[in-house]
């Protein structure tokens, strides 16, 4: 075995009835390297991760190598034992407890009682080795998302980790937040931890990684330096082909020239402040900007769920005011958010029901509704958006990714928007399923809607937009048109 | 799915009829027990409908009993004085004027504060019990107007009159769980909170009609409830509330919301009612009634529970 | 520490209102008396601080308090019982195997804890009545009888009549501290509180939820059981119907002593104070000569008024770390 090597993965395979979820799967993470994993949602990575963790054990036949010792499976206690820590998207800390509490809480595993000075002892010389300055007593609830992160790494660094796999970090975090934080990771590598980053986000693998490895659909594409490779490589690596440049066939004259909707000064301190932008019939504005830069709180305020301090909103040149999202649905202004899964849709229910939810006004006569009226809805909802659906009355939880994407998309659609409000419309839609979503924003435009897009992808804003706006610390930097701006330019605008 | 649980309940429904009838002897088929049945299963079932709709929204409604007493005992105040059909009237509707209010107190509490509706409804419930004691100081308000009885014991081509008002809210609830925008909101609602607001409904008003409609047809059945006793006291029926939750929860309403409808409802209700005629029967106390009752319902859950385990 | 402090002025300002209806309020036999009537409530809110700690509720401590004082009442006029020590044990033995079954079926089931305890409590009581015929028990053995007239203190009034600080208000005291001592320096305490926190991080920590919930409802339980001696104890009498009833003033006490419906929050101090806000609360209005059937309803109005201030801070609290 390589003197550098940690942990090294060989035949490691996992099937769910005939569901291959991983494939003969060989892995080697060497010390003190930040290892990246990328893949579509379903390619194997979570599986991976629960592996590594003990959570599940793979098919018979497979070897998991730490340092020289070789298991055929682990469990939760023996892999924290051999020093493998996850950080999951949510954290899974404890708010109502302090800091150093949520460090040492593992100690509350071994010990029957709390020694809380020695803890708090021990837990100081880690934060200083660190460099961190955050103070113990503080209740982790309270803290920014950015310190709960650096709380939840050491966390794992007190519990002794040699590898610490973060799933998805830099998820909410702003792009200062996650220098922080990739600074904070390479003074880690230094001292010899390892880690595994797994993210969406490519750019920010290509940034941290040393190496990366690429799953699909359950196997392993191979693990490439980070000299060798680039986004667009990553993503035919990630789709298994060659990703068609999105041909924007967008011309202005679909532009009307009437404007649809105005902004002036819209201000809130301390998110945002002096936004001002016209939007116009048939025409996609883009908003782009780091998170933390206020575009999501601004969208918000637009349509009622952060009511501004000052400024003006004009909607079909009247001034309007709104004091709730449902005032701003009747308008015809709609808000398609970012958590798909959350605030998007109800999962539970079916998709006929979440369909019908922004239709009532259309489905009932006189309070009434039929039952056959939802399900014919539904129908033509299945066929316009050509969502992969068995039946209409199926819970939407049942669908795939891009599919429940679509269902958001349709519901909204379908309820006759004049101004249609995108926030990261693509976030956690696989690669491959964006352009089909694309071309499905591109269609209902042309009818005549205005829409906003808010994104921090400056490829997608780019190929997508007529016009787009840069933003930061809550104000409007600079307004462009794409074909002025390359994506590198446009991400050195972005960058904090 | 839907359709194969309604199965098991009538089953469930089936098998406990021949229990039942072998433990007393047939003696819960004669036509005096029957008729027993029918009158006293609409107050059961116009209990259980009042806390069908909170626990679909994902809440529940803890203060539906002293609602119910609250009204009986206004409106117990009128009819105990005067008999005329206009003082009927005019009692009833300040009777389901007060449960209107209460409801919007509720509604309000719940929607507008943010008060979880547990912690909600359990204060309002004192506050309404607190009321109803204070005004009555204990005593039963009785002799109430005789044309006013009819209510609660009279029968309208042999059909008991509290078992139509039953019938009327069970199919005015359907139509309102499965034929209007409401209904099709609630069950979003009581799935996901945040992504039926994000969806641009007004939810403050909906769970304020939401608690409306459970006090409103709590109110009603304390009017049933003080036709058929002739009688209205502060703390009547405290039982009950236990077995409004074992029957939703039973009919297939998932106490997390979002789940069940009026069907499974009803023949949880009818399931409930035969076993506690079957109790009545077999002079079983009424403590070893609710220490049943209790049994039963962890017994419903922990099978819940179970077959969900298996399917996975 | 604010809750705390917002409960202490609350307290003293009420106790001077009180003071200035009717001056025998703060007399030293007054609130000593207070205190003895409420350890029983004192010891009781205590198990249910631990459970609202961890995320659930338990509303059928009463009817475990019922069962395990009338087991214990039973071996007493039966005579098998000589030693005041056993005597206090037995029912905290009951309580603790009766909060373990809570445990069992509210871990089990998943469902959400106030709906199984509201049934776990209809089965206890029904039971115990229906076995039991709701036949009261008394005339105890001496050394029962001579435990309960213990005082640490103890004074002459006016009247010559002698008063004193009841060794169950010093009992109850002491369990608060134990509670206290637990919750803060043991790791079963504090992996109460993690759970409470968050019960997904808890399992994933490699927390045994199970355990927790067996101590959690177990402990309560117990303490419901030691709670039921001290009542038996002040009144002499074991009525089945007696405690059944008060379920709601042990949630008032803790909550309105700070716990959190919602779990994670909670100090022994807090409801502490919260339990003499009750008692004082109940004891002025009975100073007051108010009927009884309006404290059900002050009590109710402080419950809701209580709750909604607790949960107005908490969503500007939320509100502030959102926009972060």
């Amino acid at each position: 075995m390589h003197q550098d090597v940690l942990i090294s993965l060989r035949n490691v395979s996992k099937y769910y009835g005939g569901v291959v979820a991983l494939k003969n799967l060989d892995l080697d993470v060497y010390k003190g390297e930040i290892h990246g994993i990328v893949g579509e949602n379903g390619a194997g990575k979570s599986t991976l991760v629960k592996i590594l963790t003990g959570v599940i054990r793979p098919e018979p036949g497979a070897e998991i190598n730490i340092e020289g010792e070789i298991f055929s499976s682990l469990t939760p206690f023996l892999a924290y034992q051999k020093g493998i820590h996850v950080v999951h998207q949510d954290l899974s800390l404890f708010p109502n407890l302090t800091v150093l509490e949520n460090i040492t809480i593992h100690t509350y595993l071994k010990s029957f009682l709390v020694n809380t000075r020695k803890l708090r002892k021990m837990a100081r010389v880690v934060l200083e080795n660190l460099g961190i300055n955050i103070d113990l007593n503080t209740r982790v609830g309270d803290l920014p998302l950015a310190d709960q992160e650096i709380v939840a790494i050491c966390r794992a660094i007190f519990g002794e980790a040699k590898l610490i796999i973060l799933d998805e970090p830099t998820a909410s975090l702003t792009s200062k937040d996650v220098s922080r934080l990739f600074e904070f990771m390479r003074e880690l590598q230094k001292k010899g931890i390892s880690f595994i980053f797994i993210s969406h986000r490519l750019d920010e693998v290509l940034e941290i990684c040393q190496r990366i490895t690429v799953l699909r659909d359950g196997i392993s594409v191979g693990t490439f330096a980070r000299e060798e490779m680039n986004k667009e490589k990553l993503i035919e690596l990630m789709i298994g082909k060659k990703l068609s440049k999105i041909q924007k066939e967008r011309s202005s004259c679909g532009i009307d020239d009437e404007v649809i909707l105005e902004v002036k000064n819209l201000s809130k301190h301390p998110e945002f402040s002096n936004i001002s932008f016209t939007l116009r019939r048939g025409e996609i504005l883009g908003i782009i900007g780091p998170r933390g830069s206020g575009r999501t709180e601004m969208a918000l305020s637009l349509i009622g769920l952060n009511p501004p301090d000052f400024g003006e909103i004009w909607f079909e040149g009247k001034k309007i005011k709104i004091k709730d999202y449902k005032e701003a649905v009747n308008l015809g202004i709609f808000y398609i958010p970012e958590n798909r899964l959350t605030q998007g849709l109800v999962l539970d229910q079916s998709l006929a029901y979440n369909i019908a939810i922004t239709n009532l006004k259309k489905l009932s006569r006189r309070g009434y509704v039929s039952a056959k009226g939802i399900v014919d809805f539904a129908r033509q909802a299945i066929e316009i958006f050509k969502i992969k659906s068995p039946s209409p009355v199926v819970p939407v939880r049942m669908l795939s990714g891009g599919n429940q994407q679509r269902v958001v998309l349709a519901k909204w659609i379908l309820a006759a928007p004049k101004v249609l409000i995108l926030d990261s419309p693509t976030a956690g839609v696989d690669v491959g399923a964006r352009e089909a979503i694309y071309r499905l924003i591109h269609e209902i435009v042309q009818k005549g809607i205005g829409c906003i897009w808010i994104s921090d992808e400056a490829s997608e804003i780019l190929n997508n937009c007529d016009r787009l706006l840069v933003m930061k610390h809550g104000r409007i930097i600079g307004e462009y048109f794409p074909y002025q701006l390359s994506e590198e330019e446009l991400n050195e605008i972005i960058k904090e | 799915m839907k359709i194969s649980y309604h199965l098991i309940l009538l089953v469930l429904l089936g098998s406990l009829l021949i229990i039942m009838g072998l433990l007393t002897n047939g003696g819960i088929f004669n036509t005096r027990s029957l008729q027993g049945m029918a009158f006293q299963l609409p107050l059961l079932g116009l209990f259980s409908i009042a806390q069908m709709v909170p626990m679909i929204s994902g809440g529940i409604d803890l203060s539906i009993i002293s609602c119910a007493n609250l009204v009986g005992i206004l409106s117990a105040f009128v009819l105990s004085k005067r008999g005329d059909l206009f003082s009927i009237i005019a009692s009833c509707l300040l009777g389901i004027a007060l449960a209107g209010s209460i409801g919007i107190l509720n509604g309000t509490l719940i929607a507008f504060m943010s008060i979880p509706p547990i912690i909600a409804t359990l204060g309002t419930m004192l506050l309404f019990k607190g009321i109803a004691l204070v005004i009555t100081k204990g005593y039963i308000i009785s002799g109430l107007a005789e044309r006013f009885l009819v209510l609660g014991n009279g029968t309208l081509f042999g059909i008991p009159i509290p078992l139509l008002v039953f019938l009327g809210i069970v199919i005015i609830s359907w139509f309102i769980l499965n034929r209007t925008k409401y209904g099709v909101t609630i069950y979003m609602f009581g799935s996901n909170p945040v992504a039926t607001k994000f969806s641009g409904i007004d939810v403050k008003k909906l769970v304020l009609l939401t608690y409306m409609f459970s006090s409103l047809i709590a109110g009603l059945a304390g009017l049933v409830m003080i036709a058929r006793f002739n009688a209205a006291q502060a703390a009547y029926g405290e039982s009950y509330l236990l077995l409004t939750v074992l029957t939703c929860v039973l009919g297939g309403v998932s106490p997390s919301g979002g789940k069940g409808g009026v069907l499974g409802v009803v023949i949880a209700v009818v399931i409930l009612q035969i076993v506690s005629t079957g109790f009545n029967l077999l002079k079983l106390s009424s403590h070893l009634a609710n220490a049943l009752w209790g049994i039963i319902l962890v017994g419903v859950i922990v099978t819940n529970r179970t077959l969900t385990l298996k399917k996975e | 520490m604010k809750v705390e402090l917002y409960l202490l002025v609350v307290l003293i300002a009420l106790s001077l209102v009180f003071y200035f209806f009717n001056p025998k309020f703060f007399s030293l036999e007054n609130i000593f008396d207070m205190l003895r009537n409420n350890a029983f409530l004192g010891i009781m809110v205590l198990g249910e601080l631990v459970v609202l700690i961890s995320g659930g509720i338990d509303v059928s401590l009463t009817a475990i308090a019922t069962v395990a004082q009338y087991i214990m009442g039973i071996l007493l006029v039966q005579n098998y019982l000589n030693n005041i020590l056993v005597t206090m044990l037995i029912p905290v033995a009951v309580g603790l195997v009766l909060g373990i079954v809570n445990a069992i079926f509210i871990y089990y089931s998943r469902v959400h804890p106030v709906i199984i305890t509201i049934s776990t409590l209809n089965i206890f009581y029904g039971l115990l009545i229906f076995l039991t015929q709701g036949k009261w028990l008394y005339r105890f053995p001496s050394f029962f009888r001579r435990f309960s007239k213990i005082n640490i203190i103890t004074l002459v009034n006016q009247k010559g009549v002698p008063y004193g600080l009841s060794i169950f208000v010093i009992l109850w005291f002491s369990l608060a501290i134990l509670t206290w001592i637990i919750l803060s320096y043991f790791s079963i305490g504090r992996k109460v509180y993690a759970l409470g926190g968050n019960q997904e991080a808890a399992r994933r920590a490699g927390f045994s939820v199970f355990k927790i919930y067996i101590f959690t409802y177990g402990y309560a339980g117990a303490l419901a059981g030691f709670a039921s001696f001290v009542q038996a104890q002040l009144s002499q009498i074991i009525q089945p119907n007696a405690i059944v009833g008060r379920e709601l003033d042990i949630l008032a006490a803790a909550i309105l002593g700070g716990a959190s419906i919602f779990g994670g929050s909670g100090t022994v101090l807090g409801v502490v104070l919260g339990t003499i806000l009750i008692a004082i609360i109940r004891n002025g209005l009975i100073l007051m000569r108010i009927s009884s059937y309006w404290h059900e309803l002050v009590i109710g109005v402080l419950f809701v008024i209580a709750a909604s201030i607790v949960l107005l801070r908490r969503r500007q609290k939320r509100r502030k770390v959102v926009y972060q």
